[in-house]
């Protein structure tokens, strides 16, 4: 019995002091106000006097966020590029997932290993080389150029183009190998008994193979989905000045403005958005876990 | 654990403690320095140097407001600068630990006494003018052989801009520059911190906005070296290192700087020691080698930015102290003018308003 105990205990420490306790000081932030001082808000921390430390709290900030429609532009700018950006990798990686999947038996360690790799070179290095990649004098430009098929370069860095093609690399590895695992996972013999059954093959592919791997395309798309929502490397270093997500504002709140309490109240109303995706998947996930009963 | 491996676990500890107290963490701006003098400051000091770079004064200030960043000696711009000695963010120098003192230059020391009175807190590291880079081949090809390279109707007038779009313009991405960059091209006070002659800014950039490719405050320089670009509004020495640099590659490509004829901000980026410095004493150690003349001409030798250091002027290099664009003569000087900080409200205002201008939101 005390074992497990313990054994609860652990997780719930986990969530308390990595996810609670910071979420904690981050809404407290987000009711004080600004000062010039260090840190760059009132009240700080300090807990002498509670009741006048609460009289100072208020929702000014939230208030705030509704009424510049810079804040909701944002947000919905934000979900529109993480929505296309996690269609487009379930696009490419479905396919990819499934090749492998299909791939002999000796094949598939190094298959695997090849959509790791990338991960050994730092994200931001990666990102910097697709600057060199699609800038004005860029490879790619210069390969179009040299194989006759444009005779201007194209602009592709600092458009939003590159922002969708940036999250869809980084990202694809994320999208790739849950669906590959589940897919691994599947019954060849169920495909055989679609086909003696009458089923054409791309019948038996919508009709078993699609409705058996859901569980990796929707671990998949929320792996892709959440951090692009967020995504502030990317959009500064490949978008445009026009490329308008959230992450960025919240940077601008944090360092243009100064004022923490604002760019915590965009923080929170982030996290709310999040949740709500976060809490979809929990219940599939239930539900999964219960049907599997 | 015996007594001997206790004691041996007490002499490492001061070991460390002692290696960790010789320090000196230094947080600069980036391609800021003549990356021989770190290893010089060290030979010479004893002392380890840690060198960090960042690239606008935002970055810095919002490490120096939370607080314990751990650096021991930072370079923020004048205006950032005196919020931040408002808030407390800064120690007072101890002069006596700064003979080197002596070879600043009065001229420059009485323009940053209104930022830092009585210069208690900071010395002047550099200082330089913000104007327009041009790729001067290409703009000429795009305007024609009188194409206004010292004048701000280059990136201003409409006319022009859709002309040079394709080639690429890129702005700082300051609105403590860009603004009033454009206030001095309508004729208005730049300093201004009105928010009604502010936002006449806005349709000045609305006109222009779709022919401008980006605004970064330091990607221009090898945008503009590679040929990337044809036009930067940026920084005097960062856009003479552009030019060095596309002088290196050898590949035709030549870059030219101007402050422009309307008038150009003068800025300087002052060294100072944070309040909670680790260790204040190496920090003054650095100041000080940085202030000693020849140390502060290689500097200027190497980054193309003037310097606050009267003395170290018999060792730049001609192409240093002879360029107007960088040591500017009299008549340039004139036209140069300073901002003062905004108050909250009015940052508020002006980084919305910049906000809106970028994005279109």
């Amino acid at each position: 019995m005390m074992r497990r105990a313990v054994l609860i205990a652990v997780p719930y420490f986990w969530l308390m002091a990595l996810f609670l306790v910071p979420f904690i000081i981050v809404f407290k932030v987000s009711l004080s106000d600004t000062a010039l001082a260090i840190p760059p808000y009132v009240p700080t921390l300090e807990w002498r006097d509670f009741r006048t430390f609460l009289s100072q709290l208020d929702f000014e900030n939230y208030i705030w966020l509704t009424q510049d429609d810079l804040y909701w532009k944002a947000y919905l700018s934000s979900l529109k590029i993480a929505f296309l950006s996690t269609l487009m990798t379930l696009a490419i990686g479905y396919p990819v997932a499934y090749a492998m999947a299909c791939c002999p038996e000796k094949w598939r360690s190094t298959l695997m290993m090849l959509v790791i790799l990338p991960f050994w070179t730092s994200f931001l290095i990666r990102v910097y080389a697709w600057m060199g990649i699609l800038s004005n004098e860029g490879f790619l430009n210069q390969f179009l150029l040299w194989a006759g098929i444009i005779s201007t370069p194209l602009t592709i860095l600092n458009t939003n183009t590159a922002v969708y093609i940036g999250i869809v690399y980084t990202y694809l590895p994320f999208m790739i190998l849950p669906i590959y695992a589940t897919l691994d996972r599947m019954d060849a013999s169920l495909l055989e008994a679609a086909e003696d059954l009458g089923c054409s093959r791309i019948g038996a592919f919508w009709l078993v193979t699609v409705p058996l791997s859901r569980n990796g395309i929707i671990a998949g798309c929320f792996l892709v989905f959440i951090p692009a929502l967020g995504e502030f490397v990317i959009p500064s270093l490949l978008g445009g000045s026009r490329t308008l997500m959230i992450g960025k504002v919240l940077w601008e709140e944090f360092f243009n403005n100064r004022d923490w309490p604002v760019a915590s109240a965009v923080a929170v109303v982030l996290l709310l958005i999040l949740i709500i995706p976060i809490m979809l998947f929990q219940r599939n996930q239930q539900n999964q876990a219960e049907a599997g009963r | 654990m015996t007594l001997k491996s206790l004691a041996m676990t007490a002499v490492l500890a001061l070991v460390c403690g002692a290696a960790h107290a010789e320090q000196v963490r230094v947080y600069n701006w980036s391609d800021y320095i003549d990356e021989d003098l770190l290893a010089k400051f060290e030979q010479e000091t004893g002392l380890k140097l840690i060198y960090d770079v960042f690239d606008g004064n935002e970055i810095l200030e919002t490490k120096l407001l939370a607080g314990g960043s751990g650096y021991d000696v930072v370079v923020p711009s004048s205006t950032f600068m005196q919020r931040q000695i408002a808030a407390g963010a800064f120690q007072k120098l101890d002069k006596d630990q700064l003979p080197n003192i002596e070879h600043m230059w009065d001229l420059i020391e009485e323009r940053t006494q209104q930022y830092d009175p009585g210069n208690a807190y900071s010395v002047n590291y550099m200082w330089g003018t913000t104007g327009i880079g041009v790729n001067i081949d290409k703009v000429r090809q795009a305007l024609g052989e009188d194409a206004p390279i010292d004048s701000l109707d280059l990136v201003f007038k409409p006319e022009n801009m859709e002309k040079l779009a394709n080639c690429g313009v890129h702005f700082l991405d300051a609105p403590d520059e860009t603004v009033p960059l454009a206030l001095a091209w309508l004729g208005e006070d730049p300093a201004s911190q009105d928010p009604e002659v502010i936002a006449k800014i806005e349709d000045v950039y609305a006109a222009v906005r779709p022919y401008i490719q980006k605004f970064h405050s330091s990607e221009y320089i090898n945008a503009l070296a590679n040929g990337n670009i044809c036009v930067a509004i940026g920084w005097s020495g960062d856009i003479l290192q552009a030019r060095d640099r596309a002088e290196e590659a050898g590949k035709g490509i030549e870059i030219i700087y101007n402050a422009p004829k309307e008038g150009a901000q003068m800025w300087f980026d002052q060294m100072a020691i944070p309040a909670d410095a680790p260790n204040p004493q190496g920090a003054h150690a650095f100041l000080n080698f940085m202030m000693d003349p020849e140390n502060a001409a290689a500097t200027s030798n190497y980054v193309y930015y003037a310097n606050g250091n009267k003395a170290s002027q018999e060792y730049l290099n001609e192409d240093v102290i002879g360029d107007t664009a960088i040591y500017p003569d009299a008549a340039t000087l004139a036209n140069l003018y300073t901002t003062a900080p905004l108050d909250d409200k009015t940052q508020r205002f002006v980084t919305r308003l910049w906000t809106k201008i970028k994005s279109g939101t």
